[in-house]
């Protein structure tokens, strides 16, 4: 088979024919980087023994642009996407799989660049990527490159954790700032010429929270605040828990350089997306000893308690804002867009 | 962030608080009309109302400059959109902005239509000089802080001998409006004690342009910063000049405006337009001498000599109280078209379209503080 030209070669029609062209791109780009042996094996399906269990089954689409950003691409951001949301509900991610919609013309230095970078997220996170599959759309028909991934976990013996379980009085933490994946994303953008230094916060929270279910088996729930950000989640949990949350501004972290981009355009941290963070929310005899387990963690050092959740019928989300005033923290109602003037 | 937490301190809001209480007269209200959208947000995104005492009642007026454009100009936008030659470009926020029978320019550009959001109106002139054989369709609109911008794409694009770009005009006039919501209609009285006079429109046109307020109609003027520590000082100057029965025009936010504005900014604008003779103000209605159109010298940028367009007839909710909530005359809670059937996500009159204006801003930020004050 001749060799896959990785320097200036590009996407064809053919990549994703099923013929000579396919099975070259399979072989020398995704098996030799995501090698382990159920790709090995040659299949159209990864055969995977179980334990006796619960099993968690998460799927993610990403297409995300700019394609590569300070902190992460859309490679790592697929492998985190999927695991994150796997390892909320406390599951043991076992597996992934990929899938690539490519765009005709896109060029395979840049798809191998995105591949290598799965890879090592896979590796780090000691989950392989077992099946995949690739279609490529004509040129004008995609943004480059598009990745679903979707999973599957192990959910540990008598774990039981849901965003309907809050209750008035739990505690509500977070484990770390808000806002960086966003106020980067839109930083990167050229249009903007900004000069910010703001990586994103991209990775994989599983060891985090197999820690966290380890030791505080008590926990109701947890959620990665992604699209929409820390207001949309907690708006989330309060409708499917029927309650209400009361937020402290103080409490909940932002770096300087997010809070000086959402000072320019007009834009909300706590609306903008986070792809390294968690919610938890556990009884409030619990909340010191998980807080101070998630501090201890690398994905946890500036984790904190930054609310309570309350009684109230009409599920309000409200924030205790710096200044003193009590304000309503609302769903997100579209795209956060920069305000003019 | 230090620049702009000291405008942020709790301790002295709380203290500023304490003055406004001591010295707002119990046996009277006072109605102050914060004007500028900026001004309605921070408001409530730092909750001030909960700080005031009830007789000090901030009124939200019509400055969000996507709220007050009425629905014919986006209906021409849209129209604009549909030719096959045109790119249609504007700011972010104006995109949602809904229309008739539910088109907005989103949603236009997700039938098709090639509609781009811009940071800056001189991204349009790339755009022109990237597809010369396209026609470049900028939506302008704002106040007068937004002006000089599009102004300065004009005669860019004049110098360069850019042909093949446009600019729709709606640029809007602050004190026109002022005017109009100081000259109620027939039978109503004017609901305003005073105005916090807008931040970043000032610096461009100055303290001096409010002169008329006091003069004519006898109402005190603070134009006011848009960090909460600047309202709470601004509303305390107003409660003062009311209390001492004086109206003047004050200068609260004299870190960034001085009396005579931004003379190169000003004479920019003079340079490429002129006043209509009047233009329509969602919620206002017609306003006489409110708003700018390019001038003849440059009329070969103007979008509408350059495009044949139809003038639609747009009809606003008969229920819709935005005309009284953005008078004074009304709070956003007191229309029955509130919180249901109109939201931030279905926004059926002018004040619910953007953040900034008054019924968004109230169903974002308010609905909770009235909740827990009914329950108590």
């Amino acid at each position: 088979m001749s060799r896959l030209d990785l320097i200036n070669g590009k996407v064809e029609m053919a990549h994703g024919g099923g013929g000579r062209a396919m099975a070259q791109l399979i072989s020398q780009l995704f098996a030799r980087a995501f090698d382990n042996e159920w790709l090995a094996q040659g299949n159209d399906q990864a055969q995977l023994s179980f334990p006796a269990g619960r099993l968690a089954f998460a799927n993610d689409s990403h297409v995300v642009s700019p394609l590569f950003f300070p902190g992460g691409d859309i490679g790592s951001l697929a492998v985190h996407g999927t695991l994150n949301d796997l390892a909320m509900c406390g599951a043991r991610p076992h597996a992934l799989s990929v899938g690539f919609i490519l765009e005709e013309g896109f060029a395979l230095a840049e798809l191998a660049r995105i591949v290598e970078s799965m890879a090592q997220a896979s590796r780090e996170a000691n989950v392989p990527i077992v099946t995949g599959d690739t279609k490529v759309v004509e040129r004008g028909k995609g943004d480059g490159v598009f990745i679903n991934t979707s999973g599957v976990g192990i959910v540990p013996e008598g774990l039981d954790l849901s965003g309907d379980r809050a209750r008035p009085g739990d505690c509500i933490l977070l484990s770390g700032s808000v806002g960086d994946h966003g106020a980067c994303i839109l930083t990167q953008r050229e249009s903007l010429g900004f000069a910010a230094d703001i990586r994103s916060d991209s990775c994989a929270l599983h060891r985090l929270t197999q820690a966290m279910v380890a030791q505080v088996p008590q926990l109701r729930c947890m959620r990665d605040p992604t699209r929409g950000g820390l207001a949309n989640t907690l708006n989330e949990l309060a409708q499917q828990s029927g309650v209400g949350m009361q937020l402290e501004e103080a409490a909940i972290p932002v770096i300087q350089p997010v809070q000086a981009v959402c000072e320019l355009l007009g834009l909300d941290p706590l609306y903008l997306a986070n792809e390294g963070k968690l919610v938890a929310i556990c009884p409030p005899e619990q909340a010191p000893e998980l807080l101070a387990l998630m501090r201890a963690h690398p994905q946890g050092k500036s984790a904190a308690i930054i609310g309570t959740v309350t009684a109230d019928p009409q599920q309000f989300v409200q924030l205790r804002t710096r200044f003193g005033g009590n304000r309503l923290l609302d769903w997100l109602n579209s795209e956060p867009l920069p305000r003019i003037c | 962030m230090k620049y702009v937490d000291v405008f942020r301190d709790a301790e002295l809001a709380h203290q500023l608080a304490q003055h406004i209480l001591q010295q707002a007269d119990p046996g009277r209200h006072y109605r102050l009309m914060e004007f500028c959208g900026g001004h309605t947000h921070a408001v409530f995104r730092y909750g001030l109302p909960a700080l005031l005492p009830d007789n000090v009642e901030l009124v939200h007026g019509p400055g969000c400059p996507v709220c007050v454009l009425p629905v014919a100009r986006l209906e021409q936008a849209l129209e604009l959109s549909r030719l096959p030659e045109v790119i249609l470009c504007s700011y972010g926020d104006m995109l949602r902005v809904p229309a008739g029978r539910g088109q907005s320019l989103l949603k236009a550009r997700a039938d098709g239509a090639d509609i781009r959001m811009l940071y800056s109106p001189l991204e349009a002139l790339t755009l022109a000089q990237q597809h010369p054989e396209r026609q470049v369709v900028f939506f302008a609109i704002g106040f007068e802080t937004t002006t000089p911008p599009t102004a300065v794409l004009i005669q860019r694009a004049d110098e360069m001998g850019i042909s093949n770009l446009s600019v729709l005009c709606n640029h809007v006039l602050t004190p026109a409006a002022m005017h109009a919501i100081l000259t109620p209609s027939e039978g109503e009285a004017t609901a305003i004690d005073g105005f916090i006079g807008p931040a970043h429109v000032s610096t461009v046109i100055g303290s001096e342009a409010y002169a008329p307020f006091p003069r004519q109609f006898g109402k005190p003027v603070v134009i006011a910063g848009f960090e909460p520590l600047d309202l709470l000082q601004a509303i305390s100057m107003l409660v003062g000049q009311l209390n001492r029965h004086e109206a003047r025009v004050e200068n609260q936010f004299s870190r960034a405006v001085t009396p005579g504005g931004n003379p190169k900014a000003r004479a920019l604008v003079e340079q490429v337009f002129e006043r209509r003779d009047s233009f329509e103000w969602r919620g206002l209605g017609e306003v006489p001498a409110s708003a700018l159109k390019i001038r003849p010298e440059y009329a070969r940028y103007d979008a509408e000599q350059r495009f044949e367009l139809s003038a639609p007839r747009a009809r606003e909710h008969p229920a819709c109280e935005c005309p009284a909530v953005l008078r004074g005359q009304k709070r956003p809670d007191q229309c029955r078209l509130f919180g249901t059937p109109c939201t931030p996500d279905n926004p059926l009159g002018a004040c619910m379209v953007s953040s900034e204006g008054a019924c968004a801003a109230w169903y974002r930020y308010n609905r909770g503080r009235i909740a827990m004050q009914e329950r108590e």
